[in-house]
């Protein structure tokens, strides 16, 4: 039998064996968030397609219109393996950002490691993320392109990906248990994220001493390495822009969870 | 003693109550951050107001036992709870548990409307702290228990609340915990399935031995199902022990005192017989308002008479909240006849058998008279008394019956 001890303050090591224990939770709870997604919807899990379909046809025409420079990729393409992870990081950080005041019910009725509510949210939106990648390799068979080999390299940039929403996520989540403001400024951070990101952009159109700065937004280094793993040709890897890229995914991410383990135990208090 | 399951010591929890006007919005905070930081840091401490929801409580629990939590509505229970169930932390002080602990703060937590009874049953389990293989092994019991076979591929949301409920409960119902802790779910459902619930937990603790901390409002499911009660007031214990006695406590705190009746004004002087005192007793002959079902009821009187009176009347009189009279007796009555009254002091007990009154509230009201000539006296609305309905006929059967009296008559089957 476990031998439990309450105190004010205590049990980091408790808090991470607990999480362990409550694994499954993590599964069930984005198994739910899946199954509610499309119920009561005509079309329902179409529209996992149709969003980023209409999105990179949108960005599609401003790149033409603009007559941006693509590096001689087809502009969707060029759009659509930006908008992989940045569709993700987008859906990730909203969803994880309203988990906690989501479920509030549930924070302020039942103990379980909190860290799962926002983690799991990251997890139904990396299933989106799968289906965007589904609707990338339709688009390169489309236009006859063959990824080169540093394809097999994504993954790193996944994990990057990964580890900036949850960052972000756990930021926002735990702000917004007390400052409900967050619900509006995220829609913000989404909008103005599109534009200060290298969606429809390219990194090296920036000039050097600006570029590095620009990359010290996470999200510059790792759009520049989906380009990179899943286009090549001209993209480049920006060695120095991806360092600042991890520096800052690797801050998001331990700050994002000393502040939520920090504020986590008054939750069920103010929320 | 070392074996306690569960050792409280010194447990406090204290809340900051921040005044709505000056919130907790992010542009207060910013702006006044922002403005003058250190005069900001001051001003917000001393705007917020300090409140102890429980104030160095110790307790143990030991393997086994059903604890009462009972206390008035604010008392500090639910906090207690949420502290022992990790849901908040302690301001203060040391708990140790040992053994799996499993809270149902309320039934249907974290029930999805949009999904159907089978995805919901597997959901709660998670979430209350089930694994996926023990809720699998579990699914069919929890189905049964349930009664809500024919509806589990359907949304909860199309559910009834009853059969919500009891889904909700047969879930929770079949955690395995070491320590199930029990707050109010009793509260919602019929009858029928609030006994089916007790008596689910009546069987987690005696068969299964179980420890199981039980805080309800309802003085005869506590009765039924505690070993031990703990009364906590205003954030502090303040009584452990025997269930009979903890749970009259209770019912005392909760009740203006109205036993009692003492003449305040001076013994009027024209001729009469005027009460000088009368009291509310049990059959020890303490002063009480409570009585159980099982008790009889006592009232003692002292009466003073300036005079002599050949046809004097004593009455009393009970009726119930809503104003019925339940019932008169006179002094008359038994002697079937008028016994006079010398000038002096005269005392008289009246004993009403037990299990006569409907559970409820009653007002007693005495005169004094001549009766078809002038009445000398009377107290209205100053003594009254409480019949709990712990074991009554009236709510053991659950049949809910009318009526200010319950006389037990005998049917005979002829």
């Amino acid at each position: 039998m476990s031998k439990l001890i309450i105190e004010a303050g205590r049990g980091e090591r408790q808090y991470w064996r607990d999480l362990w224990k409550y694994r499954e939770l993590f599964l069930f709870l984005a198994w739910r968030d899946l199954l509610i997604r499309y119920k009561q919807t005509a079309v329902g899990v179409i529209w996992a397609v149709i969003r980023p379909a209409l999105t990179v046809l949108a960005l599609t025409m401003v790149t033409k219109v603009g007559k941006m420079p693509t590096g001689g990729i087809p502009p969707a393409l060029f759009t659509a393996s930006a908008m992989l992870p940045w569709q993700f990081f987008a859906t990730a950080l909203s969803e994880s950002g309203s988990s906690l005041v989501g479920n509030s019910n549930l924070i302020s009725k039942v103990y379980f490691p909190r860290l799962v509510v926002p983690a799991s949210s990251v997890i139904t939106s990396f299933v989106d993320f799968l289906i965007t990648g589904v609707f990338v390799a339709i688009l390169m068979v489309w236009y006859h392109f063959i990824p080169p080999a540093t394809v097999w390299l994504l993954p790193i940039f996944m994990v990057l990906v990964f580890s900036v929403s949850i960052g972000s996520g756990l930021w926002i989540a735990a702000l917004m248990v007390k400052y409900r403001d967050f619900r509006f400024i995220i829609p913000f951070i989404v909008s103005y994220g599109v534009l200060i990101s290298p969606v429809v952009l390219k990194t090296s159109s920036f000039p050097e001493p600006w570029r590095l700065l620009y990359s010290l937004n996470p999200l510059v280094g790792i759009i520049d390495g989906f380009r990179w793993c899943l286009l090549g040709g001209e993209n480049t890897l920006y060695v120095n822009g991806l360092a600042a890229s991890v520096a800052g995914t690797v801050l998001l991410l331990v700050t994002g969870i000393w502040y939520f383990r920090k504020t986590e135990r008054t939750f069920a208090d103010t929320i | 003693m070392s074996n306690a399951i569960i050792k409280v010591q010194g447990l406090s929890k204290r809340y900051v109550i921040g005044h709505q006007a000056n919130g907790d919005g992010l542009r207060h905070a910013i702006e006044g951050a922002l403005r003058n930081p250190l005069k900001w840091l001051k001003k917000r401490s001393m705007e917020k107001e300090e409140f102890w929801a429980l104030n160095n409580i110790s307790f143990e629990v030991k393997p086994g036992q059903v604890m009462g939590f009972i206390g008035r509505n604010g008392a500090g229970k639910s906090t207690l709870l949420k502290i022992l169930s990790r849901i908040s932390e302690p301001t203060s002080g040391r708990i140790e548990i040992d053994g799996r602990v499993a809270s149902l703060l309320e039934v249907g937590t974290g029930f999805h409307p949009e999904l159907t009874g089978r995805e919901n049953i597997f959901l709660n389990g998670a979430i209350l702290g089930m694994t996926r293989v023990e809720i699998k092994r579990k699914f069919d019991e929890i189905v049964a228990f349930s009664e809500v076979e024919k509806f589990l591929d359907t949304p909860v949301k199309r559910y009834s609340s009853g059969m919500y409920v009891r889904l909700a409960f047969a879930v929770a119902a079949h955690l395995e915990p070491e320590i199930l802790i029990v707050d109010e779910v009793l509260a919602v459902g019929d009858a029928e399935f609030q006994r089916k619930c007790l008596g689910k937990m009546q069987d987690v603790s005696t068969k299964e031995g179980r420890t199981v901390l039980f805080v309800s409002h309802n003085m005869a499911a506590v009765r039924q199902l505690c070993t031990e009660v703990t009364l906590i007031a205003k954030g502090e214990i303040a009584f452990q022990g025997g269930v009979r006695e903890g749970v009259a406590r209770y019912l005392m705190d909760n009740a203006a005192n109205k036993s009692g009746w003492k003449r305040q004004t001076p013994m009027p002087t024209e001729p009469g017989i005027y009460f000088r005192d009368v009291s509310v007793q049990n059959e020890r002959g303490e002063a009480t308002e409570l009585f159980e079902p099982s008790e009889n009821i006592r009232v003692a009187m002292e009466l003073f008479a300036n005079g002599s009176f050949s046809r004097p009347q004593i009455s009393l009189r009970f009726t119930n909240a809503e104003g019925v009279p339940a019932f008169c007796t006179c002094s008359t009555d038994y002697a079937g006849k008028f016994e006079p009254f010398e000038p002096g002091v005269h005392r008289f007990i009246v004993e009403m058998p037990a299990g006569l009154l409907m559970p409820g509230r009653y007002s007693l009201h005495l005169g004094s008279h001549l009766p078809r000539d002038r009445a000398f006296d009377q107290i209205d609305h100053e003594l009254s008394l409480e019949v709990t309905s712990i074991g009554s006929t009236a709510t053991v059967f659950g049949d809910n019956r009318p009526g200010v009296v319950v006389p037990v008559f005998q049917w005979r089957r002829i």
